[in-house]
């Protein structure tokens, strides 16, 4: 299972990279490997206020949808409109070509409720 | 990992190949090996394995109206001929679906009924209960293995292990041996491609699977993308189109029930007008929808419920099953899937989606 070292993780398995006050997110791999083929995601609304660990993007495989919480409060200011064509994306590239959204981050302090790579991890083999 | 699953004689080879295990209808099954829409494109352009030994077998003998089969079953059997096999249902006497089936005239006087994994314990109780004391009655499901070969070339691969079978006609089934095994082979399946499903005993089911896979055109394909095959086909799938409580009309299967004889829950059945109706639509979008998901017209109003929903592959768009009232089914029609709050659009479909397959090659 791969885990990008300098992004932070939700316990609802969200990755989340915040530069420059703008935090982008999407999946991580052991969610994308659980879901299995992604067949449609459906985006936010660029604009959209969204707070911390609120749903705010459905992901759907072959068999089910999945909820998607945002990682970090504030404005959703792009969205990956590859995804639309190419959902399966987050399949292939989950931390890179598979990003989901980008979030204008309201308060930076909401970083602390997150994991870093290392407790990630940790958490990940505590599910087993 | 419930520890109450059952397991087919394939469980250990199934985790040694790397698939994903699910429990499904009591049973530890695989669900995938490599990825759902990667198994699809295979089965539909090549052929696939399937474990389904978790389905219940029973064989019965008898003659077919003194020893009580005729009149548990809706399809017609008298005039079947020995080795074809005919799809159809039971029903309790309210007429509701106890499960759907096909019997398999093995002789004059000699069937094997197969039923859904989930049901072999009260479908047994049924037939034990509604045969006449003449049958024999033997439940052998967990005796009786069953290895699904579907896909376009499954005849190609099957020929070289098992000469003669190019003969067999659709629904018709014959006694063969593979690898000097005596196994029951019919042509049918569950996935709308030319396809065998093969019935061997129990413990040399490991030794066959094996053989069929040395042949490297063949690879194992586990119950998810089974699901998503036939759902492109419309075929109903115990539990979700079909159930107890459920018409066999309103289901769609009064093309498989002989009006001309009696049968159990005849009189129910023609006592209760269908309500609804069961039918099929495209998402306009890749959203699929699901089990459960309200069905509306184009005004918003609530007109039924889905059954079975995935996406779909070959027409890369979401797909769905349900019972609608009886006016909304024109095929072109607009409708809405979701709940109150979230709706997709869709447009109501004939069956079956998948328009393309190799079933009577």
């Amino acid at each position: 299972m791969e885990i990008e070292e300098n992004f932070l993780y939700t316990k609802e398995h969200e990755w989340v990279s915040i530069e420059d006050n703008i935090a982008t997110m999407g999946i991580s791999d052991y969610a994308q490997e659980a879901l299995g083929d992604v067949t449609y995601v459906e985006l936010p609304e660029e604009e959209t206020e969204v707070e911390q660990f609120e749903q705010f993007v459905s992901v759907e495989s072959v068999k089910a949808a999945s909820d998607i919480f945002a990682p970090m409060g504030g404005k959703v200011i792009e969205v990956n409109r590859k995804l639309e064509d190419t959902p399966g994306l987050i399949n292939k590239d989950c931390y890179g070509k598979g990003w989901i959204a980008k979030i204008d981050v309201r308060d930076m302090d909401e970083s602390t409720n997150l994991m870093s790579a290392e407790e990630y991890r940790n958490f990940l083999e505590s599910l087993h | 990992m419930e520890t109450s699953l059952n397991n087919t004689p394939l469980a250990d080879v199934h985790v040694a190949l790397g698939a994903k295990m699910v429990g499904f209808g009591g049973w530890n099954m695989p669900l995938q090996y490599e990825s759902i829409l990667a198994e699809w494109e295979y089965n539909r352009k090549t052929v696939s394995l399937f474990d389904c030994s978790h389905m219940g077998e029973f064989m019965i003998k008898g003659d077919a109206v003194a020893c009580g089969l005729d009149r548990i079953v809706v399809q017609t059997i008298v005039d079947m001929p020995v080795n074809t096999c005919r799809y159809g249902a039971m029903l309790n006497e309210n007429g509701g679906v106890i499960d759907d089936l096909i019997v398999y005239r093995k002789g004059p006087e000699d069937w094997m009924v197969v039923v859904n994994a989930a049901n072999i314990e009260k479908d047994a109780a049924h037939f034990r209960a509604h045969l006449n004391a003449n049958a024999r009655f033997e439940d052998a499901s967990f005796k009786t293995a069953k290895l699904d070969l579907q896909g376009p070339r499954s005849r190609d691969v099957l020929k070289v292990l098992v000469p003669g079978i190019e003969q067999l006609t659709y629904y018709a089934f014959g006694q063969f041996q593979i690898a000097g095994t005596p196994c029951l082979i019919s042509r049918t399946g569950y996935t709308g491609e030319l396809g065998y499903e093969i019935y061997c005993p129990w413990e040399k089911c490991k030794e066959i699977w094996q053989n069929i896979l040395d042949n490297d055109t063949v690879k194992p394909t586990g119950l998810g993308v089974r699901d998503v095959l036939r759902v492109e086909m419309c075929y109903s799938l115990y539990g979700h189109e079909l159930d107890e409580t459920i018409s066999p009309l309103e289901a769609g299967l009064d093309k498989f029930i002989d009006g001309n004889k009696d049968f159990i829950g005849r009189k129910a059945v023609s006592a209760r007008p269908p309500q609804r109706t069961i039918g099929c639509f495209t998402s306009t979008s890749r959203k699929s929808p699901r089990a459960g998901n309200k069905i509306f017209d184009a005004a918003g109003n609530d007109i039924g419920v889905v059954t079975s929903g995935t996406f779909s592959p070959a027409l890369q768009a979401g797909i769905g099953i349900g019972f609608m009232s009886r006016h909304s089914k024109e095929a072109g029609g607009q409708v809405f899937f979701g709940d109150e709050k979230n709706k997709a659009a869709a447009i109501v479909a004939k069956r079956p989606f998948y328009k393309n397959g190799s079933l009577k090659a």
